[in-house]
């Protein structure tokens, strides 16, 4: 198969990479890329270990095309701290411990923040709602719910 | 595989019409890359026309609205003018997935994909949504309801595909529902679904009617004597009782994994008469 050249922005920065045109954009940001942050759990887009956002919307990397990120803005968790400062959402995890063996974490975070933008205020059926295509087999996701309304608290009296 | 983003519709057909090889067209993405994946299919040809005109967009048409193909279920529920006239319609495209296929599946990739269990088919069956296909020979209208015609099947022919679906203009004092029956509360695969649209007259009485009810035949059924069965009635314990019978009557589904036949069944006649209730409080009638 023949690689194909796309130009995309990952984190605001403009990004080059060669991928075959059947290559997931999770294989192209872990095995190309070096941005391993989102998880490969399922590859077929029931886990949501892999979310990410393009052009603004919250998707599973899973279930995208590589080559679809062509003149696309993709955003993942390695851009949600600002250097060593940690988004709310990150440092109220890590203080609540909402996670134990982290592998759903990025994804869930990345699901989090896309809801908070888009609902600053949610319920907790809301929050869990939204969040229901982020499988977590360790917390069981009370610690999970609790961070988010926690985070959120803090970031609409900010 | 080559990926290919045509330069237009025509283009397009004729490209997919000549490919030897298996071709597969990207819309959201979230059956087809579960299939590669799987290595269920290993196609030779990728066609995406996500970019082409009108397939990301929802235009006002005649008094109803014209969806394009690649438009996303979470756009649909956004879009405040198309949920408050089709809510049965955006209901049932809303229960797909999680808010990350929300973000990418559509009501075209759902509708051929062929699920008798299609969670945006019943209601644009009872809608009389029309779906614009594409031919190497040019474009014709078909109704959805003709589209799928078995599980995993459909009867678009080679280099035919959807460009876009049309939702009828709809007349005051009516409205539609959808519901479906999963074991748990989200992401989850119908076990028996039931669509309903219904237009009422001054008085509150049905006028017209349709009644749809998925993953109880190998396709979605409009089942017409169901919906006549309510036109005359205020959906009195009469008609419903009718509406009931006549739905279980038309069932004709399978016992798998996640019901029995019996199950099915029943719950098909139960979410129509509630599918029932809410399109009748929402088309403003008082019972």
């Amino acid at each position: 198969m023949k690689t194909i050249p796309v130009e995309t922005t990952i984190n605001g920065d403009s990004t080059e990479f060669l991928c075959q045109p059947d290559e997931s954009l999770l294989d192209v940001l872990r095995d190309r890329l070096g941005m391993t942050g989102a998880k490969e759990g399922c590859g077929t887009g029931d886990c949501g270990a892999c979310s990410v956002m393009l052009d603004g919307r919250l998707v599973c990397a899973c279930l995208v095309l590589g080559v679809e990120a062509q003149g696309a803005e993709v955003e993942t968790i390695e851009g949600m701290a600002n250097g060593e400062e940690l988004h709310p959402l990150q440092r109220v995890f890590v203080e609540e411990a909402a996670l134990q063996c982290g592998v759903c974490t990025p994804g869930i975070l990345v699901a989090a923040k896309a809801l908070l933008e888009k609902n600053p205020d949610p319920t907790d059926t809301e929050v869990r709602y939204w969040l229901a295509g982020n499988l977590c087999r360790c917390t069981g996701y009370d610690k999970i719910i609790k961070a988010v309304q926690t985070a959120a608290a803090e970031m609409r009296s900010a | 595989m080559r990926y290919v983003k045509p330069e237009s519709f025509e283009a397009a057909a004729t490209l997919l019409r000549d490919e030897d090889g298996t071709s597969r067209i990207l819309a959201g993405g979230t059956d087809v890359l579960v299939q590669l994946k799987a290595e269920m299919v290993e196609p030779d040809l990728m066609v995406d026309m996500k970019h082409l005109p009108g397939m990301r967009d929802i235009a006002a048409e005649n008094g109803g609205f014209r969806v394009g193909a690649a438009v996303s279920g979470a756009e649909m529920g956004e879009h405040t003018a198309l949920k408050a006239m089709w809510p049965g319609v955006v209901e049932g495209v809303e229960l797909i997935g999680s808010s990350q296929v929300q973000s990418r599946a559509t009501m075209a990739g759902n509708l051929c994909t062929g699920s008798p269990a299609g969670d945006s088919v019943p209601a644009m069956v009872t809608a009389g949504a029309v779906a614009r296909v594409q031919s190497p020979d040019g474009v014709r209208d078909v109704p959805v309801i003709d589209i799928p015609t078995g599980p995993g099947k459909n009867s678009l022919a080679k280099g035919e595909f959807i460009t876009s679906i049309f939702l009828p203009a709809r007349p005051d004092n009516a409205s539609d529902a959808y519901l479906r029956f999963i074991p748990r509360t989200e992401m989850d695969i119908a076990v028996s679904s039931a669509a309903v649209s219904l237009e009422l007259d001054g008085n509150g009485v049905v006028a017209t009617a349709h009644v749809a009810v998925g993953a109880v035949a190998p396709t979605v059924l409009l089942v017409k004597d169901a919906g006549d069965a309510l036109i005359g009635s205020k959906l009195d314990d009469a008609a419903i009782a009718s509406l009931v019978s006549v739905v279980e009557a038309a069932c004709n589904p399978i016992t798998d994994k996640r019901g029995t036949i019996e199950f099915r069944t029943k719950t098909a006649g139960v979410l129509a008469k509630r599918a029932a209730h809410i399109a009748y409080a929402r088309a403003g009638g008082q019972a």
